[in-house]
Order: structure tokens, then C-alpha cells, then sequence
């Protein structure tokens, strides 16, 4: 467990968007009272991004884990999410603010000291998975595989679009499904079992398919 | 024969460049022939046109003019989709990527002069020839039933006019009236299809003719996504759907077309409305190419050619390739890494791994979608699975609903991924 004392500081960065305390209400971003075991994306009245309904939708709920991987790196977990911040990389930061939020429960007696599902996984994405140069030639070819389903001339009606995404983001996406730190199960199998030089190539590719 | 220097050079040349490039013979474009316009048959078409970049012909032979898809024409059965929602045209195939498309039959292939005979009486010379002819059903599969009685008892499992009369069918039943499905023996076309079809007949019927019954008749003792399925005739249509499975003499059926009648294990009962799903086989034209073993033509896992001739390639539902259910999303897969393949024999393309894959949704009633899928490998024996998924009994409203919405928007994809 964190520090909760410590955490109370790091919520500073936090609170110019989220309220957690007794009667907090939704301002920027949603309030988070209860927030442990909760649905991702599923407090009434909050207008939430499209891309936060849909890992809400395929099962993300928050626990000290999945929370800890998307305080590191909110992007990785629902790319189009609305909340700016840049991530806290700082692991004990993390767990400190864990702690902190942890002591706002709507049921003290349910909130589990871990996610019973904790991989214990490995939040940071090493700098050199993400400089790897792909094979824009192999990506065109296992793109195809992504076509069935995304369209290749965009589209985001039930399944979001991926074409002409940033590379870093398409990476960062692509590793969290295959750390299944994102919950949507055809993703979790389609990116389970590409490489790293695999997903560099797809990503190289698809920022620009031409 | 004196070898002179000319000759001499003239081979080497030959040779030398036969290392390099393809194994094509004579001169002008390699030409890729493509029979049947499906899941399978027009993904392939494009992709060889879209990445030869004109470097190879292709014919695509396909006798409609217009491609219902068999996945979502449930849904038009539901009510959840417009016929012209899940009709397309080969018109962008033709005008946007070059294939020469043409509205025929085919009626032979010969495979020591590499052609393939047309209805209407032309004669197309291939390189290499992709067969995806979909399925045509076992005569004698269902005792009293055959083509001719396909108006009074449809099987609606190959989409349009068919889709159609079912639809009406049941909309035209008499109240309290009993509708009867008699579904088919593994392996078939679309294994959740026959469920996913009776989920919409219930759903129409609780709708319009709420005292109605649904029996359905089945030789085999499960189904797929069988949990799901009966999860959800449990808690939407209660007590309507009565499934006969092979324990109790499901698979001991014959009809009556005439009387609509249909006795299932020594008992007749009239029906009002019948949808006859009889045993399948490969589309007749790969047992007339003499590539079928069986009811279907073996394949390599690698690249989806026949075991009985490397210059013919037969894809989706009348290949016999291993794990794969017969799906349009298994063509959709299959006809790519065939793509790849024959664009690497013709054009010296790099050719890259098979990898496969399939994914399959289901409705199950409004805003009520399951979804089933896995990745497949090529082995040296067949296409092997290698991880798979399936909804859960139980899921909350959201995302079920979210499941239905994800299966329009991968309808949109696959099919702008066969007619571009």
C-alpha cells in the first residue's frame, strides 16, 4: 500500500478536474467517491468520451491495479479519453494517490487491498519497444487482418477507426491490449499474439496507409 | 541440336531470370481467374488487383449482378436491416481496381490447359485459379425435401429471393400457428446461423403473433454459442422455442412439402411456415474441377491451395482446411493470405506467413449481440486454432448492446473490405 498522506499532496494535480469527498459532484472531470470496483466510464451524468464508454463497455473496472496503469499513462488505456494529464510515471506517486482515493469508498468493507485479477504488470512501455522501426511493407500485409473489421477509409460507427494515428499512440494501444490493460477481448487476441516488430510494422503503416 | 553461343546465352537468360521471378510462362500478364463473388472470392479479386497494381489480370466470375450477404440477412429476417442494407454491387470492383467482372456461370475447369468454362460459352485461360463457390446442399438430406420444394419449404441459406420468401413466410402465418426449422449436420455454412435465424423468428413472432411456436428439429446434441443462444430464448422468448436436439430424435426428420407436414421421430406435426437447412457441401464446381475429397476440396494451411493441384486455390466454406468454422469473416481471412500467395507465384511479391483469423457475432434480440472468434495458424496438417474468445452468459445490457453495435460497424468494414 501507499502512502495516503503523500497521495493527499499528489491529488493536488487532480483537483482542478476531479472532486473526491463527501457529497463531491462531477465537475470537468467525473467525482470519485466509490471509485474501487466501479465500471470504467460509468457515473451517471457524466458525459464521458467515446473511447472511455467503450473500455468501460468491454469490462474495465478500477482496482489498485488498473487504476495504477492508467495514472501512468492515461492514453495507453483509452486513447480518446478527455483528461489531459501527461501520466504520473512516478510509481510510488501512483500508489500513493491509490491509497488517498481509496479512503473515499461507497462500501468500505469491498474495496480488495489488490485487484483480485492484478497481474502485477509492467505499466512502463521500455523506450526501446517504442523506438522500434517497422516494416511499413509487412504492416500493409498484417493490416489486413485489421480490415476485416475497422474500415480502412475510417469509419467509427461500433468500431472505432484506425487509420492515420500518431505511431507512438498506435504502439502504446496496441501493447496495453496485449498486456490486456485493455479489456476488449477480440483486441486482447488479435494483439496477443503480434510481436513487437509486429505492431511496429502495423503502426508504421497505418499512419499513413496511402 | 549444335549448341551455339546464341542458343547458348538465349537459355542461360532464361534461367537466370526464372530465379528471380515467377514461374508464369509466356508473354503478356499473368491472369488470375476468381469463381464466385462471396466473402472469399471478391476479398481475394481485390486484393491481388489493389497490390498487383495491375500487374495481374483478374476475372472475377460471379453469375448475380447483385452480392446479398448471407451474415446479417437474419437481421433482415428481424427486422433490423433493410434488404438493400445487405445488398452491394460488383460495380467498384470493376470500375476502381480493374477486375474484368463477369456475370456467368461456371461450368468447367480443365486443368491440363489451365481454363475455365462459362454457361454462356467462353473459355477463360488462367495461371492460377481460385475457387470460392460456397456451399450447395447433399441431395437426399432431408427425406420428402429438394430444390423443387425450396418456394414451400426455403432454406434461406443462400441470401436474397430466398431470405425473402422465408420473411414473408413467417410474417404470413396464422395466429398461434407453429413455424418449424430443420437444421443441418456439421460441418455447414455459419455455425451460429440456424440459432441466430430462430432468435430473429422468435423475435418477429412475439411481436406480430405472440401465441405462435417454434420447433426446431437438429441432428446434432450441441450447437455453437448454445449457452448463449438458450440464455436468451430463456429470458426474451419464453416458452416459444422448442429445440429437438439429437437425444430426442432430432435428427430422425422428413417433411411433406405438399401437406406441411413435418414428422420428426415417428410424429407429424402441421407447420405453417418450414425452413429446411439441409447437409452441405462444397459449391458444385470444385467437384467438377475434381478437387473435392468427400463433400469438400482439401487445402495446404499455408496458402489455401488444393492438395490435388497447386495452380487451383479454393477458399471459405468449400475448403477443407482444418479448424476454421465455415464463416464470411473465415473467406474474408483466407482469401488474403491466398492473395498474398498467388501475388508472390505471379508477380514475385514478398510473401508473407498465413495468419488467420475469425470473428462472429450473433443477435439475439434487440440490442442483444454475442460475439464469438479466434486466430488460426497454418500448420503442416490444417489450419490450427491458437487463441480464441466467446461472450459470457450474464453480461450486463451495455455490453451487449455494445456487442450489436461493434457487429454493424464490422459488417461496414468487411464488406467495404470484399467490394472496396
Amino acid at each position: 500500500m501507499g502512502d495516503a498522506e503523500a497521495g493527499k499532496q499528489v491529488f493536488d494535480e487532480c483537483k482542478g478536474c476531479h472532486q473526491v469527498r463527501p457529497g463531491a459532484e462531477n465537475r470537468t472531470g467525473p467525482h470519485l467517491n466509490g471509485l474501487f470496483g466501479r465500471r470504467a466510464a460509468s457515473v451517471e451524468g457524466f458525459r464521458y468520451s467515446k473511447s472511455f464508454r467503450r473500455a468501460g463497455n468491454s469490462g474495465l473496472a478500477w482496482h489498485a491495479d488498473s487504476l495504477s496503469g492508467f495514472l501512468a499513462d492515461p492514453g495507453s488505456v483509452a486513447s480518446g479519453t478527455r483528461m489531459s494529464h501527461r501520466g504520473l510515471k512516478d510509481e510510488k506517486k501512483r500508489a500513493g494517490l491509490i491509497a488517498y482515493l481509496r479512503q473515499f469508498p461507497d462500501n468500505p468493507r469491498d474495496i480488495p487491498e489488490a485487484d483480485p485479477a492484478a497481474k502485477g504488470a509492467d505499466h512502463g512501455l521500455d523506450p526501446e519497444v517504442l523506438g522500434l522501426q517497422g516494416d511499413p511493407d509487412y504492416g500493409a500485409y498484417l493490416s489486413s487482418e485489421c480490415t476485416t473489421c475497422h474500415q480502412a477509409e475510417g469509419g467509427d460507427a461500433g468500431i472505432p477507426s484506425i487509420v492515420s494515428w500518431p505511431e507512438e499512440d498506435f504502439v502504446r494501444a496496441l501493447h496495453a491490449y496485449k498486456s490486456k490493460q485493455r479489456t476488449h477481448p477480440v483486441m486482447q487476441m488479435s494483439a496477443g499474439r503480434l510481436s513487437y516488430a509486429e505492431i511496429a510494422a502495423l503502426a508504421a503503416f497505418f499512419e499513413d496507409p496511402g | 541440336m549444335k549448341l551455339n553461343r546464341r542458343v547458348f546465352l538465349g537459355t542461360a537468360g532464361a534461367a537466370a531470370a526464372s530465379l528471380q521471378a515467377p514461374a508464369v510462362l509466356g508473354a503478356g500478364k499473368p491472369r488470375v481467374v476468381v469463381v464466385g463473388g462471396g466473402a472469399g472470392g471478391a476479398t481475394a479479386a481485390r486484393y491481388i488487383a489493389k497490390d498487383s497494381r495491375g500487374a495481374i489480370g483478374v476475372t472475377l466470375v460471379e453469375p448475380s449482378r447483385t452480392c446479398y450477404t448471407c451474415f446479417f440477412s437474419n437481421l433482415y429476417i428481424g427486422g433490423f436491416q433493410e434488404l438493400s442494407d445487405i445488398s452491394h454491387s460488383y460495380g467498384t470492383l470493376a470500375a476502381n481496381y480493374g477486375i474484368n467482372v463477369v456475370h456467368d456461370w461456371a461450368v468447367g475447369v480443365d486443368r491440363d490447359i489451365r481454363t475455365v468454362t462459362l454457361a454462356g460459352g467462353a473459355v477463360l485461360p488462367y495461371d492460377k485459379l481460385i475457387l470460392s463457390p460456397g456451399i450447395d446442399f447433399v441431395e437426399g438430406a432431408v427425406e420428402g425435401w429438394d430444390l423443387s420444394a425450396q418456394n414451400r419449404m426455403p432454406h434461406a441459406y443462400k441470401a436474397g429471393s430466398q431470405t425473402e420468401l422465408l420473411k414473408a413466410q413467417v410474417h404470413g402465418m396464422p395466429e398461434g400457428g407453429t413455424f418449424c426449422m430443420v437444421a443441418p449436420p456439421n460441418p455447414y455454412r455459419c455455425p451460429p446461423g440456424p440459432y441466430e435465424r430462430v432468435s430473429m423468428v422468435a423475435h418477429v413472432l412475439q411481436s406480430v403473433n405472440p401465441a405462435a411456436k417454434i420447433i426446431v428439429a437438429d441432428p446434432k446434441p450441441e450447437f455453437s454459442k448454445m449457452a448463449l443462444f438458450q440464455e436468451g430464448w430463456g429470458s426474451r422468448y419464453n416458452g416459444m422455442i422448442d429445440w429437438i436436439g439429437e437425444d430426442f430424435g432430432g435428427g430422425n426428420v422428413s417433411v411433406s412439402p405438399d401437406a406441411m407436414t413435418v414428422t420428426i421421430d415417428g410424429e407429424e406435426i402441421k407447420v405453417d411456415a418450414c425452413n429446411v437447412i439441409p447437409a452441405m457441401k462444397a459449391g458444385r464446381i470444385a467437384e467438377m474441377a475434381g478437387v473435392t475429397e468427400g463433400n469438400w476440396a482439401p487445402v495446404n494451411a499455408a496458402d489455401m491451395s488444393s492438395k490435388a493441384d497447386p495452380d487451383i486455390y479454393v477458399l471459405g466454406d468449400a475448403s477443407q482446411q482444418g479448424d476454421m468454422p465455415k464463416s464470411g469473416s473465415s473467406a474474408n481471412s483466407q482469401a488474403k493470405v491466398c492473395a498474398n500467395a498467388v501475388r508472390g507465384a505471379l508477380a514475385g511479391s514478398k510473401v508473407f506467413p498465413a495468419r488467420f483469423s475469425n470473428t462472429c457475432w450473433s443477435l439475439i434480440g434487440t440490442n442483444d449481440g454475442v460475439k464469438v472468434g479466434a486466430t488460426y495458424e497454418a500448420t503442416a496438417e490444417k489450419i490450427a486454432k491458437v487463441d480464441g474468445f466467446i461472450s459470457q452468459i450474464g453480461e450486463s445490457a451495455n455490453l451487449r448492446k455494445a456487442t450489436y453495435e461493434e457487429s454493424v460497424g464490422w459488417y461496414a468494414g468487411i464488406t467495404s473490405d470484399m467490394f472496396g
